[in-house]
């Protein structure tokens, strides 16, 4: 089982925990689609089959791939409990621009997932900033340390969720 | 200037806190060179051929005395007592120890400095031109709007992995100061017919490996949707910018490869779509920052000739180093950082501390820094013109080269940095030691010679009147020489003369191609100006001229 790092009640008391993962991959070993479990598949498979997996009676997540285009989704992102955004590498930097066209523009509230090598512990505030509230950790990286990664600032100069203005965001700290 | 308040502070002693567990788990060997480069690279931080190189970030080239102070306590305690002024306005240390930056961060820290995002695929220190807040032909001064920009910029979580560096320039005269017509993004500050403040925005220029003039993206943005408009541009870029290459990745390459068309309506429908939830900048914000940079006490002078019956020593640094201000009483002195014999750009510990004390004496406890890499006292009392100079004098400082051909930008080439394939800095001594003769210099007039150690186009060589760039030829120097380039006015890009010249013969190539300017030039015709008439051909034929005749 994955763990996974996951934020919980975002905002003034938001906490972090490590959770076992209970979603699987189309495709992942051992993984019945029969049976309906929570599940994540490509984006290209989810265009490709849409009227299908518009049927698929479990819980739905999709994978992107950096080049993907979020609006490509359409009214599906209503659909989806869950979307995973790639960051293959530590320095691409597609990702940040999905998670926040996602969260502002298309109002998805479901699971937001950073999934992908690049998902170090030096990065997970500013996914968290651009909307990630869960994150599959990259091989070799310590959960203690990327808990407290999250605590390395308490202030910051862009708004993270819409407001209205940099004044605003500059009397009120984020995490 | 503007002073961080406590959540500007925390901010910044928050990231030195980061940056020192980042460099403790590298060094502890939990971190590989590849994670923590990309760090470091946020941090200013570069690996360099003989040491590390920390790039400091000076937020539009403006400098307390105390920040000044402490520069020169940093190079002095850190480094080998010297730091080197960057054409983008930056100062940047060559000899620090890796486990000692982030005790010089924590000091930088102190005096509200820091070193972020002078580095790596990230927006970089904002610049401005070195005449604002004082220039005659202003509109407005850029630097609360570049103080606004810093901001919103530091840690942006979406744009700190884009596809490359991205550099902004605001400007606020007519005339360009800033090389904002070669930036990724150039902001110039107008007013419309009400009034009101806004910028024309040009996008997607730059030097490097293919250089490229910038496009109007916008003739004129509202300054409330500043931030916005730069948000909508730098998303575009972030998602459709090429990662494949790294010498395709500059937001120019994506310009130029969409049309401006494109790419204006790409910007405008992002722009339009997230305009609701995007900051917007509130007066009350742009209030709070503008009343940081307001005038400084000036008293109420009369101009006077400061030159009348002194020495002509004076008469020539007065003439050269010195521009005017638009308060009557005053005048801005430049700090020549070019003295013959010294590499364009550097400046010591003591030059630093003595220069702090200077400008708290004489000009309101400020210093500038100038894109080609010089300092500038911008408030000086036109009767303390004199005093200045014999003290700048003392300090090796006073070099009455401003503009001329001497006053060259320069990286700092094969001597320091591990991309370079030139060394740079014996170029320029070599030049500096072949136009020794002031005279034959003001004769010259005003000439601009930028050169670099590679392609990367650090020292602006594309848009030099004279251009050099050093190439590699089968491990030997050589240096290609381009001509007719120009950031001030009309932006151009040096056109290539001919084959590259061997290092021992730039300099009298350069004096070749100075004598064709000599013997062409009508009255008060300056070189740039002989060169668009006559074009490159005369040129050509001159700077070759000898080595014809040898064969």
């Amino acid at each position: 089982m994955r763990p996974i790092v996951k934020r919980l009640n975002v905002g003034a008391l938001e906490q972090r925990e490590v959770v076992q993962d209970d979603w699987r991959y189309l495709g992942e070993e051992g993984v019945d689609v029969a049976a309906r479990p929570a599940l994540i598949v490509p984006f290209a498979e989810l265009r490709t089959n849409i009227a299908q997996w518009r049927d698929y009676g479990g819980r739905l997540g999709v994978r992107l791939s950096p080049a993907d285009a979020v609006e490509d989704l359409g009214e599906d992102v209503s659909r989806l409990a869950l979307i995973a955004a790639e960051f293959p590498s530590a320095g691409e930097g597609r990702g940040y621009t999905q998670g926040r066209l996602l969260r502002s523009r298309f109002e998805f509230k479901g699971e937001l997932r950073a999934v992908g090598a690049g998902v170090k512990q030096d990065l997970l505030f500013i996914m968290a900033r651009c909307g990630f509230d869960a994150f599959e950790l990259a091989p070799g990286q310590k959960v203690e340390e990327a808990l407290r990664a999250f605590e390395r600032y308490d202030v910051a100069y862009q708004p993270a969720e819409p407001l209205d203005s940099i004044r605003q965001q500059r009397f009120f700290a984020t995490g | 200037m503007y002073q961080y308040d406590q959540l500007d502070q925390a901010f910044v002693d928050q990231r030195v806190a980061e940056f020192r567990d980042q460099t403790r788990r590298f060094l502890a060997g939990e971190l590989t060179d590849d994670e923590f480069k990309l760090l470091r690279l946020r941090n200013g931080l570069y690996i360099q051929r003989h040491a590390p190189m920390l790039r400091i970030a000076i937020p539009y080239g403006l400098l307390s005395t105390q920040q000044l102070r402490k520069l020169g306590d940093i190079a002095h305690r850190y480094d080998r007592s010297f730091g080197h002024f960057t054409t983008r306005q930056n100062l940047q240390l060559n000899w620090p120890r890796l486990e000692d930056v982030p005790d010089i961060l924590a000091d930088l820290a102190t005096v509200q400095m820091h070193a972020i995002q002078t580095s790596g695929n990230c927006i970089r220190n904002v610049t401005a031109d070195h005449l604002a807040g004082i220039a005659q032909d202003e509109t407005d001064d850029p630097r609360p709007y570049c103080e606004i920009i810093r901001q919103w910029a530091n840690l942006h979580p979406e744009f700190t992995y884009l596809p490359r560096k991205f550099k902004i320039a605001v400007t606020g005269s007519p005339e360009d100061r800033a090389a904002s017509e070669v930036h990724d993004v150039g902001l110039h500050l107008r007013r419309d017919a009400q009034g009101n403040i806004g910028f024309q925005v040009l996008v997607g220029g730059g030097l490097g490996r293919t250089p490229i003039i910038g496009q109007v993206i916008r003739e004129f943005l509202p300054l409330p949707d500043l931030l916005s408009y730069l948000n909508a541009i730098l998303r575009v870029y972030n998602r459709y910018g090429r990662r494949d290459n790294i010498h395709k990745a500059r937001i120019k390459i994506l310009v130029k490869a969409v049309g401006i068309a494109r790419f204006r309506d790409q910007v405008e429908t992002e722009w339009r779509a997230a305009k609701d939830i995007s900051p917007r900048i509130e007066a009350a914000e742009v209030e709070r920052v503008r009343s940081f940079f307001k005038p400084p006490a000036y008293e109420s002078l009369p101009n006077i000739d400061a030159a009348a019956g002194r020495e002509p020593e004076f008469q020539a640094w007065y003439r050269y180093n010195t521009r005017p201000h638009k308060v009557s009483g005053y005048r801005a002195a430049f700090v020549s950082l070019k003295a013959h014999g010294q590499n364009p750009g550097d400046m010591s510990s003591g030059q630093m501390e003595a220069v702090a004390a200077l400008a708290d004496r004489v000009s309101f406890g400020l210093v500038r820094v100038t894109h080609t890499q010089n300092l500038l006292l911008a408030d000086v009392k036109q009767s303390e013109l004199y005093g200045v100079w014999q003290e700048l004098r003392k300090l090796g400082l006073a070099m009455p080269n401003i503009g001329t051909l001497t006053d060259m930008i320069a990286c700092p080439g094969l001597d320091f940095c591990s991309l370079a394939n030139a060394g740079t800095l014996k170029v320029a001594n070599q030049i500096q030691q072949q136009f020794d003769d002031l005279d034959y210099l003001y004769d010259l007039g005003d000439i601009e010679i930028k050169m670099s150690g590679c392609m990367n186009a650090c020292g602006h060589h594309h848009v030099g009147h004279i251009g050099i760039l050093g190439v590699d030829k089968h491990g030997e120097e050589w240096y290609q020489i381009t001509l007719g380039g120009s950031v001030n006015g009309s932006t151009s890009l040096g056109q290539v003369i001919g084959p590259s010249v061997a290092q021992a013969e730039v300099a009298s190539t350069i004096e070749r191609i100075v004598e064709v300017y000599r013997s062409e030039r009508e009255d008060g015709e300056r070189f740039i100006e002989t060169f668009r008439r006559i074009g490159v051909k005369p040129f050509k034929e001159g700077a070759y001229a000898t080595h014809c005749e040898a064969a």
